[in-house]
């Protein structure tokens, strides 16, 4: 099914019976052009100040288009993403949002709530050593109810360290003022996908989503390069298994199918093989252990870095071809370096990548034409990441698909809950985490490697819908007060007549907040 | 894309519309429920081998006794196999009353032993060689070959086998409240979807939630069921939950699913009573109230109990056991020729055993629910070839005259 939303006001117009899909085109330029006036007033009555550039009709911020854009690079806005789109005007604040800095930059409160994670207290590579050690002596316990009880204890934290991970996440969502980093953030950790759920990742979860967020915004390669050298992916998708002599070839057929070339990126199933020859003997090693025993000639290449190691001994030495090109005998480390970075530079993975980066920004079906551009500035950058989102963000395409993406459950919840607390604290995280599971999209929950998926049409069932509209409720009963928020103000102002005179049949502020989180508007960004 | 269209024009009728499709499955429409125990049960504690010598060797601690051997033991179903005594009240009568038959050694060729694999491959029930389209299982496809809308999962999220072209919905029945509306305000929330591509997808959300709740509240006894297990599903809780979807499927639906958890049992599983024994247990009572509160549609009725892989043959070091191989299939329905132990098998020695440690998979499951299907509705070989294409449907497996 396809939900893009036609605007409300359109719906009036239609005879009965009317497919929406064939009526949108003629009617958007003059539904939108009233709803400018619409949210202009709207916002301009807020009082505080805010936004108010639109008193004159020139401020840039009052520009509902402007309003709408925010919303797409935030997981939702809030009155600080309004004043800062209003301060710093469009164009400098997408500058921004492209470009944050290296330190993250939340309420000292917060800051000091996520140091005190005791995910925070230690590397993974401590926590996964420890919890080893504790598996196998819970393994060795002679009593059968004994072991339970201890493997039980085992597994409550290894849940308690990916949920803390979660929780991590949920606040920076919530109170990051640089809200594009925390979206791609989520985005690459679906791109290159692992599932807590198997053997011990709950452990390493927290750990590669820190190394893959600063570079959100960066480089492709550096992107692909994290996420090889990461043991929650190399034991994800089995390449601790993959050696010469007994080759397993999950991790590369996934890293050409969904992390780089995309499955119509010319590779054949011959290719699969080489590359799972190139990646053999990339692996995990937690821990003290010392360096494996290996012969004199082989010392060398040895390398180790964290708990990931290149072991040569491990490795198939011989030549190989990949993609059509040769590649030389005996380089070992180096050589994966080098087809990591061949494959990250690849025209097919700049489409791959711009396709996907278009679908989760842009529409379900972005223009072909506006892919095209994003993957020339993709590789006209070697890979940057801003640069190719810029070309979206400044694509004549965009505007057209502002409002009209459907939120997965991830955006959902976020969004509500920055409507409703407004940068203000954010209490029971467990609550929210567990309403986002069952909305389907628990954090680091997706058991295949292609992760969630981008579109519509995975998330809105009925029973999806269903479930979102109690979680609605639930938001609103947690939130407590009913009063509303500027951001609340603001969203209801961008909603159209139907919703709005719903809303004013509201019998409490609690449940005109209910009503306006199961709105049509509100499941769209 | 025609599909889309009709879809949008649908949503713009008047409701009397959807109303009247939601109150389907007349007396005589066949009805299906797939029954999906995830963690991969121990099928050999199930359907026990009893005339393997080698099975009681191998288990030390946990082998079901053979019949004969007093309270402890097997339930004798014919000279080779015997049935959990847990079961003995629940399915043990179903099968005496030829209700219920069992198929050994069925499952995928997929060898992986990883459990979501397994599950996905499973009810993608595509070919295992060649790209996997992760948007197509197979129940949405039988859903579109008998043009059927009347199918639902009842889950907290839509599984693989309903993803598809038909919108299939879900309904957590588990954990299900009552829902957090009054009339009014599910009346507020359909109004402002009226005319928007979502005004079906939720006045069905609301409607399937609404009419569950009406059958809960038919049952008191089940509600407390329901109030004392909000956790994830499990068997514990299965009879209420088997009781509700029965009434549900009974009423509504032509096409089911449900999945029940908590069978991955590595340490200290028990043998005739126990952890595994206990959930059985609750599994057995469940299907049984199924079948009970189906009433005279249970005729028509037909239930598969499947899992993604059986378990190592021999016990492990902690008195469990590990992933394994070959698996047992339940098939079980007012109109199923039951009380044998059908399919390909196979006297179990270490020499017959997959890779020497698992049952052999014998009865490849497509091939097996392939032929069950085109049994139930008439499937032509076209479109059977639609739900599990390149299954080998000439084999014997897919002959087994099931119903």
């Amino acid at each position: 099914m396809n939900c893009a939303v036609p605007r409300e006001s359109d719906q009036a117009l239609l005879p009965p019976g009317t497919p929406l899909r064939e009526a949108q085109p003629s009617l958007t330029a003059t539904t939108w052009r009233r709803r400018e006036l619409i949210v202009a007033a709207a916002l301009g009555g807020l009082g505080s100040g805010l936004l108010t550039g639109c008193a004159t009709g020139a401020g840039p911020a009052a520009d509902p288009n402007a309003l709408q854009l925010a919303n797409r690079i935030s997981w939702g806005v809030d009155s600080a993403t309004l004043q800062a789109l209003h301060r710093m005007g469009q164009r400098d604040y997408v500058a921004a949002q492209l470009h944050p800095p290296a330190e993250d930059r939340l309420p000292a409160a917060v800051q000091a709530r996520i140091a005190a994670l005791p995910l925070q207290q230690r590397s993974m590579d401590a926590w996964v050593t420890e919890l080893a050690q504790r598996r196998s002596a819970a393994q060795a316990l002679p009593d059968d109810k004994d072991k339970r009880a201890a493997l039980q204890g085992y597994q409550r934290d290894l849940n308690a360290l990916a949920q803390d991970a979660a929780t991590r996440t949920l606040l920076r969502a919530h109170y990051s003022p640089y809200q594009l980093q925390e979206q791609m953030s989520w985005f690459w950790f679906n791109h290159f996908n692992v599932y807590q759920g198997k053997a011990d990742l709950r452990a390493m979860v927290g750990d590669y989503e820190e190394r893959l967020r600063p570079l959100a915004l960066g480089r492709f390669s550096d992107l692909l390069i994290a996420s090889a050298t990461h043991a929650a992916m190399l034991r994800y998708l089995d390449n601790t298994q993959n050696a010469a002599r007994r080759r397993n070839e999950n991790y590369a057929r996934e890293l050409m199918e969904l992390h780089t070339l995309g499955v119509a990126g010319g590779y054949t199933q011959k290719d699969v093989q080489e590359l799972a020859r190139v990646l053999s003997g990339l692996g995990v090693r937690f821990g003290d252990a010392e360096q494996p025993p290996l012969e004199p000639a082989l010392q060398p290449l040895y390398w180790r870095q964290g708990a990931v190691e290149f072991h040569p001994g491990r490795h198939d030495m011989g030549e190989k071809r990949l993609l059509g090109a040769r590649i030389q005998a005996g380089q070992g480390w180096d050589e994966i370096l080098a087809q990591l970075g061949r494959l990250a530079r690849h025209p097919a993975t700049a489409h791959h990548i711009s396709m996907r980066l278009a679908q989760y920004l842009g529409e379900d079906q972005p223009a072909p034409a506006l892919v095209e551009r994003m993957a020339a500035a993709f590789t006209a950058s070697d890979g940057s990441i801003a640069l190719t989102l810029q070309t979206l963000f400044d694509a004549p395409e965009l505007p057209a698909t502002l409002g009209r993406k459907f939120k997965d459950p991830m955006h959902y919840l976020v969004s509500a809950v920055r409507m409703l607390h407004d940068g203000q604290d954010l209490p029971d995280t467990p609550a929210l985490l567990r309403a986002l599971s069952r909305m389907g999209q628990g954090l680091y929950n997706r058991q295949t490697p292609d992760g969630y998926p981008l579109d519509a049409a995975a998330w809105s069932g009925s029973g999806q819908m269903g479930t979102r509209f109690e979680v609605a409720q639930s938001l609103v009963g947690r939130a407590g007060s009913g009063s509303a928020t500027r951001a609340q103000l603001a969203i209801e102002a961008g909603a159209g007549p139907r919703t709005r005179r719903v809303l004013d049949a509201a019998t409490s502020p609690e449940e005109r907040q209910v009503l306006l989180l199961c709105s049509p508007p509100f499941q769209y960004r | 894309m025609q599909r889309r269209t009709l879809l949008h024009t649908l949503a713009a009728m008047p409701l009397a519309i959807h109303s009247a499709r939601l109150a389907a499955a007349s007396p005589g429409t066949p009805r299906l429920l797939v029954v999906f125990l995830r963690g991969a049960y121990d099928a050999a504690s199930l359907l026990v081998p009893v005339a393997s010598t080698h099975y009681y060797e191998t288990r030390p601690t946990i082998a079901i006794a053979r019949p004969g051997s007093g309270a402890e033991a097997a339930l004798p179903l014919d000279t080779d196999w015997g049935l959990h005594p847990a079961l003995a009240g629940s399915m043990g009568a179903l099968f005496a009353r030829q209700q219920l038959a069992f198929v050994p050694f069925a499952g995928t060729d997929d060898a992986s032993r990883s459990h979501f694999e397994t599950q996905d491959g499973i009810e993608l029930g595509q070919p295992l060689q060649g790209r996997r389209d992760l948007r197509s299982g197979f129940m949405n496809r039988l859903a579109q070959v008998l043009d059927t809308r009347d199918a639902i999962a009842f889950s907290d999220r839509l599984p693989l086998c309903f993803r598809g072209d038909v919108a299939v919905p879900n309904l957590g029945l588990a954990r299900l409240g009552p829902p957090p509306w009054d009339a009014r305000q599910s009346q507020l929330i359909q109004d402002m979807y009226t005319g928007t591509p979502l005004a079906e997808p939720v006045q069905e959300g609301f409607t399937v939630h609404e009419a569950a709740q009406r059958e809960i509240a038919g049952s008191s006894a089940i509600g407390e069921l329901v109030a004392a297990n909000r956790n994830a599903v499990t068997a514990k809780g299965f009879e209420g939950e088997a009781r509700r979807i029965a009434r549900l499927m009974r009423e509504r639906y032509q096409l089911g699913f449900v999945d029940v958890g908590g069978w991955d049992t590595h340490v200290g599983q028990g043998a005739r009573s126990g952890y595994l024994a206990n959930r059985l247990a609750e599994l057995g009572q469940g299907l049984a109230g199924y079948a009970n509160e189906m009433g005279p549609a249970w005729q028509d009725s037909t239930v598969v109990v499947l899992s993604e892989f059986g378990r190592t043959f021999a016990e492990n070091g902690n008195r469990g056991t590990d992933h394994g191989h070959g698996t047992v299939y339940w098939m079980l329905g007012g109109g199923v020729r039951g009380g044998r132990i059908v399919g390909e098998q196979v006297a179990l020695t270490p020499a017959t055993l997959f890779q020497r440690r698992d049952y052999p998979v014998l009865n490849e499951y497509r091939a097996l629910l392939g032929g069950l299907f085109a049994r139930i509705y008439g499937l032509n070989p076209a479109q059977l070839a639609q739900v599990f294409p390149g299954a080998d449907t000439s084999t014997g497996v897919s002959r087994l005259d099931l119903v």
